[in-house]
């Protein structure tokens, strides 16, 4: 499996319902089911993964984030998680708030704008920051609402959002002690399990 | 018997009847007729005595009877769903791109089942048969049927054919309702609900359209209160402007536009009543003239009337959430970008009440330009989700 998801599965209780944000080839809603019995549902509007989905027999609805996720009931999912999406979509405080009124847990995870790398390339450069890791150029990008920790923990204090657990971790998503003293300078990848 | 002497290759190419047919159709079928006689009471109070449905089937019954699929039509369909009846026929069943050797409802691995609903014109006890109590046709005495009546029979269907839970039952619009009211009348009986195209109840504007084509049967002078087949007759004209109503709202706006444009058909404008000048008028015309000629008038009246009559909420306070609780089926569900008769939010609320229902469901919304009667229409991505799908059922 994916090393995020890897990480997040220890997150997520046996036996829970789960709402799978952008859940891309259903990869960890198929390993839930199969190793924790966990029931849910994936969001996604990718064709080719939404093909996937179904062939792994991973319940998968089309639908666009973007959208708002007003067709779920209020606490109707145990953990509603969402992997490396909230960069790519146009309210990502309007969707948080959505999360937490469906879920009773939610997992997030995106990539730290405040990377050292990404400060030095900045700073060096005087371009927008291109990797491997994340390719596009800036007018061509999915990903329209980048952050950095500090950025999405005082989103976080502002609309009253408990962090339940923090992890901070590089792009091969090991979380070393470097990354646990300066995450914001050091991780690459933020996971946060946050609630009400 | 055996021949009396063997043509020689170029000469009988022709009559070699696998080599006409393409390498995904299941090629040469025949319909067969089932006879039951024990009563089938109905929603209307009244109950048939007996009655015959025509039906086919596609690919071999496996040995755990595991790997049946039922193929539920909609308005004008029938059990021809797929293949050809003769090495003439230029058209394959209605349902060819989905059904087949490597199709979405893949018949090397499934067995599939398709009939004529009761109350159709195709074969099945109809309007248009016999009353065995006069000795004349039914014509208007035949009784109204609801799509709850016609999974009664088409559980009756299965019991004969010794097929006591479906791997799947599938069908798009008037056919995905059925689909659906097999989970909520037979829920041990299906494993897999594949509604396509379809709502869990129609619309005021849905009832107006099917209103509309109704008056336009029973206000031809020829329908004669129903009664038309002992007049010799058929009321022509109204079931051409039925058709012609219900074809124009199978259609979006763009694949209309796309098709016809104001294209003309003449070269110039008449400035009277009398001629066909535009394409789209022609071509209504046309759909209309065949359909009328293929169809019985109070078949369609019918089959209107079961569309309008369907609704499963309805005993359950309208909950869809509650009426779909006790169903044990997985589901998919699946709905085109501009069909505007049952539109995407029409499927959607479906998928939501069964989430709500904390039932198995995936959803997919098929960007597609072709209408309601996309669902008919081998459009790639659909035919992509559908295969996904299917090929995942065990059987």
């Amino acid at each position: 499996m994916r090393a995020d998801l890897e990480i997040i599965q220890e997150w997520i209780p046996a036996g829970s319902r789960v709402l799978d944000l952008g859940c891309g080839n259903g990869e960890l809603l198929a390993w839930l089911r199969d190793n924790k019995r966990v029931s849910g549902y994936g969001l996604e509007i990718d064709q080719a993964n939404i093909a996937a989905c179904l062939s792994k027999g991973v319940n998968v609805i089309e639908q666009d984030l973007d959208k708002g996720l007003g067709n779920f009931a209020s606490d109707s999912f145990d953990v509603v998680v969402m992997t490396q999406a909230l960069q790519a979509v146009h309210y990502p405080d309007r969707l948080l708030e959505e999360m937490l009124r469906v879920g009773r847990t939610c997992i997030l995870t995106f990539p730290n704008f405040g990377h050292w790398r990404c400060r030095l390339y900045l700073a060096s450069r005087g371009e927008m920051p291109r990797s491997e890791f994340l390719p596009y150029t800036w007018y061509n990008t999915p990903n329209i609402h980048f952050c950095t920790f500090r950025d999405f923990e005082a989103l976080c204090r502002e609309r009253r959002v408990r962090v339940l657990q923090r992890l901070a971790v590089d792009r091969e998503h090991r979380h070393g002690l470097a990354s646990r003293l300066w995450p914001n300078l050091l991780g690459e990848i933020g996971i946060y399990h946050v609630s009400r | 018997m055996a021949p009396l002497f063997r043509l020689a290759p170029p000469f009988c190419e022709s009559r070699i009847v696998p080599s006409v047919f393409p390498e995904d159709s299941v090629g040469l079928v025949s319909p067969q007729l089932l006879h039951f006689s024990e009563p089938l009471a109905l929603a209307c109070g009244r109950s048939l005595a007996d009655y015959e449905l025509v039906y086919e089937t596609y690919g071999e019954l496996n040995a755990a009877r595991s790997n049946a699929v039922l193929i539920c039509h909609a308005l004008s369909g029938h059990h021809h769903a797929a293949g050809y009846h003769s090495a003439e026929d230029r058209k394959p069943g209605w349902w060819d791109s989905c059904i087949g050797p490597g199709k979405p409802i893949d018949t090397r691995r499934f067995f599939v089942v398709a009939l004529n609903n009761l109350g159709g014109c195709n074969g099945s006890t109809g309007p248009s048969s016999l009353n065995p109590a006069t000795g004349k046709p039914y014509g208007a005495d035949f009784p109204v049927v609801t799509v709850e009546d016609w999974v009664n029979s088409q559980a009756r269907l299965a019991d004969a054919l010794g097929i006591q839970q479906w791997a799947a039952v599938v069908g798009g619009s008037l056919g995905g309702m059925q689909a659906l009211q097999w989970t909520i009348s037979y829920p041990e009986r299906v494993r897999h609900c594949m509604a396509i195209a379809t709502a869990p109840k129609l619309s005021a504007q849905n009832i107006a359209f099917n209103e509309v084509a109704r008056q336009a049967i029973l206000s031809d002078p020829d329908f004669h209160g129903g009664h038309f087949q002992e007049k010799g007759v058929i009321p022509k004209r109204g079931l051409m402007l039925a058709r012609m109503v219900g074809h124009i709202t199978y259609l979006s706006d763009d694949a209309m536009g796309a098709k016809f444009g104001r294209e003309l058909k003449t070269d110039k404008l008449n400035y009277d009543f009398h001629n066909v000048e535009f394409q789209v008028e022609s071509y209504l015309r046309y759909q209309g003239e065949e359909f009328s000629g293929r169809f019985d008038a109070n078949t369609y009246l019918l089959m209107t009337k079961a569309l309008d009559y369907f609704d499963p909420a309805a005993a359950h306070g309208d909950d869809l959430a509650k009426t779909l609780a006790a169903a044990k089926a997985n589901f998919c569900l699946m709905s085109f970008t501009t069909d505007w008769r049952f539109s995407p939010a029409r499927s959607r609320e479906i998928v939501d009440a069964l989430i709500a229902a904390g039932k198995n469901v995936s959803y997919l919304e098929i960007d597609a330009p072709q209408g309601h009667d996309a669902f008919l229409i081998p459009i790639p991505r659909y035919l992509q989700g559908f295969s996904s799908y299917m090929n995942r059922i065990a059987v």
